[in-house]
């Protein structure tokens, strides 16, 4: 009888717990969105830069996953790729040394949170600028054209978008654009989502899926780690990369831009592009 | 399948360097979750007004709850509300909660289990409640408890590879990365890693077996 | 809090929800014949019978769940054929369960008294006889809370199969929290979901062992 009793009092107790929890939930989330835009206002300029020189390091999130782009080295312990160069551009603009950094791995599922948390200055991690995301997120200049393609076993039946159907198991990441565009480009397919692509890459060999789809770019990194695999077919997106920050730093975003700018004219931008994609980029 | 690639010595430093995490993780968050534990449960032992039930709820509410999600909600969720922690604190201090609360219980069914004869004959013979509690019920209960314990201990360590979740560089995270090199690494690497975890576990209950027998 | 959330999802959330409760429901059966089936390896007379279950339950138990599921999600395209992220997570957390299981039913038939063994195979009954007219019946009843707490268990590990993209209540969590880019709502609601499921069978371990306690 006791234990009726007290389990009617847990079962009160936990709705008042949790109400009491969504309240905060509620004010704070409001506070953290409209602080931020306060501190916007009333901040502004060099606030979130003075912030990262007083710290003499730039906290950047990067893929550990992607060849190319951001990959960990087993054996050097490295980070290496695309977006670690330019991050240590950036680095070498704001704190004048390119060394001057620490790099965080995020996946597509959590580099919003981190950068909204304020554990990284910046996001440089393959991310496509959407409409939806600026929302959330205040955006660089373009810093890749990048576009949504598929990735197959070579044999595959599957020779590009056209051949994709309902039936057909597509593997993606989890908080990825490229899930959003293949439901859309073929209504009704099942969409598998991983939390990161190497996991979707393993589940893709495991043969637990007929092709995994996101940016092309990201696809020929791993068609080059693994020549059993290839890219088909025409990109069918345009995915735009652009460099997060939190929403209202906009003299990040300026020093981000300013630094792209430079990179582009003096030609460093052609030498670390030539250098991960293989050739030069389109003018 | 492909033993000797996989099992090349940067791999298997790779590997090594996780283990390194999964321990001092695992280790810092048994001894807080034990100290924690332990209060929790002599609290609801002692029936504490107020303090004991508040207790009671806060631990069904955390034993009911996946440790999934829980270390999720800590590293990703909280933050929303400003409360943020860096990663490996979140992974710590998620772990030390759910475990705090599993190991509560494991306190406060060895004290339950002490015969009533004698807290009554202690006190009766002029030793206060907390004199009974600290000389007769607990050096009794305590050794009631290590087994449970032990065992709780070992589900931690092994609980420390749901942290691949928020990307913690532990020993499975780690094993993923290698798998993710080559997928002819993925069987050996698992077995490898299996190995590791199972030797890992098999010691720390070898090593309780001994102190068993010790305090017995 | 954004309650629009929970009703604008509602459908995937009851989707991860139908497929949390499924593997469930599914692993606890699956755990519960391989459990019993190992519990009696381990107290028969046969000695390489008896070995085989020590040494099932020893290596499960210290190992982690996540690595059992990935056993059985990268493992089968060894073999030549797969298992998705739902059946290979549904197969592990059996798996993984079974070990715990047959630990629970063997202490069970341990605790019956032997004296009956002795007595009813004297007054004429054959081992199996007795097994399953006087020993079992006995035995499940002391068993049932230990496995309720394992089903419990069960509901909350079922989490697990996110990582294996297992279509269950945390992967539709992580769908509908990279659409709204509100983490914490998101997941109270599922935590609301995964309480309604483990609560009620708590209480009801609760109940149950009251009752045990005062029969003996």
């Amino acid at each position: 009888m006791k234990m009726s009793k007290s389990f009617k009092m847990l079962s009160v107790l936990m709705i008042a717990a949790m109400l009491v929890i969504a309240g905060c939930g509620n004010n704070n989330a409001k506070n953290n969105a409209g602080g931020n835009d306060a501190a916007a206002g009333a901040a502004t300029d060099s606030e979130a830069i003075a912030k990262i020189k007083e710290r003499g390091k730039l906290l950047v999130g990067v893929k550990y996953d992607t060849r190319l782009f951001g990959l960990k080295d087993p054996a050097s312990g490295n980070v290496e790729g695309f977006d670690i160069d330019v991050s240590k551009a950036i680095a070498k603009k704001i704190l004048g040394d390119e060394n001057a950094i620490e790099l965080k791995e995020v996946t597509s599922k959590t580099r919003i949170p981190m950068l909204n948390n304020g554990e990284i200055d910046m996001v440089v991690a393959t991310m496509t600028i959407t409409e939806e995301r600026k929302k959330e997120v205040d955006f660089s200049d373009v810093y890749f054209q990048a576009g949504q393609s598929l990735l197959v076993k070579k044999g595959s039946p599957i020779t590009g978008l056209d051949d994709v159907t309902k039936d057909t198991k597509i593997l993606g990441s989890k908080g990825a654009t490229s899930i959003k565009n293949i439901k859309e480009k073929v209504p009704g397919v099942t969409v598998l989502e991983f939390d990161n692509y190497q996991d979707a890459f393993s589940a893709l060999k495991a043969g637990q899926g007929d092709a995994l789809t996101t940016d092309d770019a990201i696809l020929y990194g791993m068609a080059s780690q693994d020549p059993g695999y290839e890219v088909v077919g025409e990109p069918f997106t345009d995915e735009p990369y652009g460099i997060a920050v939190q929403k209202g730093n906009t003299d990040v975003v300026k020093a981000v831009n300013d630094t792209l700018a430079e990179l582009k004219t003096n030609g460093e931008y052609d030498a670390i592009y030539t250098k991960w994609i293989g050739k030069a980029p389109a003018k | 399948m492909d033993f000797i690639g996989a099992y090349s010595a940067d791999n298997l430093k790779f590997l090594l360097d996780g283990l390194y995490i999964t321990l001092i993780v695992a280790f810092v968050s048994i001894i807080l979750s034990f100290v924690i534990g332990c209060i929790i449960g002599v609290i609801r032992y002692s029936e504490v007004p107020v303090l004991s039930p508040v207790m009671f709820y806060l631990v069904e509410l955390i034993r009911n709850l996946p440790l999934l999600l829980i270390i999720f909600f800590i590293r990703f969720a909280l933050p929303e509300v400003g409360i943020k922690l860096g990663l490996i604190t979140a992974a710590i201090a998620a772990l030390t909660i759910f475990e705090a609360a599993m190991i509560a219980e494991i306190v406060r069914g060895g004290l339950t289990s002490i015969d009533k004869g004698q807290i009554e004959a202690a006190r009766s013979s002029g030793l206060s409640n907390f004199q009974t509690l600290w000389h007769i019920v607990l050096p009794q209960g305590l050794r009631r408890m290590v087994p449970p314990l032990v065992s709780q201990f070992i589900s931690l360590l092994k609980d420390t590879s749901l942290a691949v979740v928020i990307s913690l560089p532990e020993l499975m995270h780690n094993a993923n990365i290698v798998i993710g090199h080559s997928y002819g690494y993925a069987i050996p690497t698992l077995a490898l890693v299996a190995l590791i975890y199972f030797t890992v576990n098999f010691l720390l209950s070898m090593l309780s077996r001994r102190l068993e027998n010790k305090t017995a | 809090m954004e309650f629009s959330i929970l009703t604008n999802y509602f459908g995937l959330y009851m989707e991860g929800f139908y497929g949390t409760v499924l593997s469930s429901v599914l692993a606890l059966i699956g755990s519960f014949l391989i459990g019993a089936v190992i519990a009696v390896f381990r107290i028969t007379t046969v000695r390489a019978l008896r070995w085989f279950g020590t040494a099932y339950v020893e290596f499960i138990r210290n190992i982690p769940l996540l690595l059992v599921v990935y056993i059985f999600y990268y493992g089968p395209s060894a073999l030549g054929f797969t298992l998705d992220g739902f059946k290979a997570g549904t197969i592990g957390l059996a798996v993984y369960t079974s070990a715990f299981i047959a630990e629970a039913i063997r202490a069970g038939i341990m605790a019956v008294p032997k004296g009956q063994m002795e007595a009813s195979r004297s007054s004429g009954l054959s081992y199996i006889q007795t097994m399953l007219h006087i020993i079992l019946p006995q035995a499940i009843k002391l068993v049932i809370p230990p496995l309720g707490n394992q089903f419990i268990n069960l509901i909350k590990n079922s989490s697990v199969l996110t990582l294996v993209a297992g279509l269950d209540l945390m992967y539709f969590a992580d769908s509908i929290s990279t659409e709204t880019y509100r983490t914490f709502d998101t997941y109270i609601f599922v935590a609301l979901f995964y309480l309604v499921l483990t609560l009620p069978l708590s209480y009801g371990v609760r109940v149950w062992e009251r009752r045990l306690q005062r029969k003996y």
